[in-house]
């Protein structure tokens, strides 16, 4: 069984949890925290689509979270091995000392 | 109504307090565990929504495979008690206020747009079990299925190569 939730209140949580993920790109330099709230965000956005789902009682608001699973999955392992090649060339992690492009 | 009211904020109210530790926390790891916390309490409002099946996999593949990952990269660079002093003099209290200012105006504005909703937008309480997903997922979303296939496979090689240390010589010359 499930229960009756209003829709707002959902999407009211879903926008608090994205922008505190947002707040968290903005204030972090550290790039491990900067990922970890990119996916706060992408949770967000899968909670937004869950409710969706959960309105029409419908499977799509789940695929559409399971997408977003698999780009978290695919943005995650890319972002790791940057980060391993940023702490190994600058010996920090903080996103600014990758600022400059260089060929 | 009360009740199932509650049965939804609790966890609600545990993901938003749980986030904010994971944005403010200066240890990579203590912010992981707060994360799982995050993650976890998500997949409960999942469950209360009536999607057990995405909340299986926000469980084992959220807080398992990805925040795994992370801890997996934490412990390669071996961030000990000095990253957590560098983290303290990067994240100087004065750096809060212009983001917070800036981001509490967008919840403001999401806020009005989202109670000005027309009412009686319920949902519907009833379970979309794993069957009705897969039937859909295999159907109509094959597509979007082979892509994130596609996708999967675009991020496996690409981690692999920048995974490669040989990179690492090619630096200055």
């Amino acid at each position: 069984m499930a229960i009756e939730v209003p829709v707002e209140h959902v999407l009211l949580v879903a926008a608090a949890l994205f922008l505190l993920g947002l707040l968290g790109v903005l204030v972090r330099r550290n790039i491990i925290f900067l990922l970890m709230s990119l996916e706060v965000m992408m949770n967000s956005a899968g909670l937004a689509f869950i409710a969706a789902g959960a309105k029409w009682g419908a499977p799509d608001g789940q695929i559409m979270f399971m997408l977003i699973l698999a780009l978290a999955a695919a943005e995650v392992a890319v972002a790791l091995g940057l980060v391993l090649q940023i702490s190994r060339r600058f010996d920090t992690l903080d996103v600014d000392a990758a600022s400059e492009l260089n060929g | 109504m009360t009740l199932d009211l509650a049965l939804f904020w609790i966890p609600a109210a545990v993901a938003l307090v749980a986030t904010g530790f994971v944005i403010t926390r200066k240890n990579a790891a203590h912010a992981l565990i707060y994360l799982v916390v995050s993650l976890l309490s998500v997949a409960v409002i999942f469950f209360v929504l009536g999607a057990p099946f995405a909340a299986a996999l926000e469980v084992v593949i959220y807080a398992g495979a990805i925040v795994v990952l992370f801890l997996f990269v934490v412990m390669m660079l071996n961030l000990g008690n000095t990253s957590v002093m560098r983290e303290s003099r990067w994240l100087r209290p004065g750096m809060w206020v212009g983001p917070a200012i800036l981001v509490s105006i967008l919840l403001i504005t999401m806020v009005y747009v989202i109670v000005g909703l027309p009412d009686a937008n319920v949902t519907k309480g009833e379970m979309v079990g794993p069957k009705a997903v897969g039937n859909e997922l295999f159907r109509p979303y094959l597509l979007a299925v082979e892509l994130a296939g596609f996708l999967l496979l675009a991020a496996l090689i690409g981690a692999y190569h920048l995974g490669r240390r040989y990179l690492e010589q090619r630096r200055e010359p």
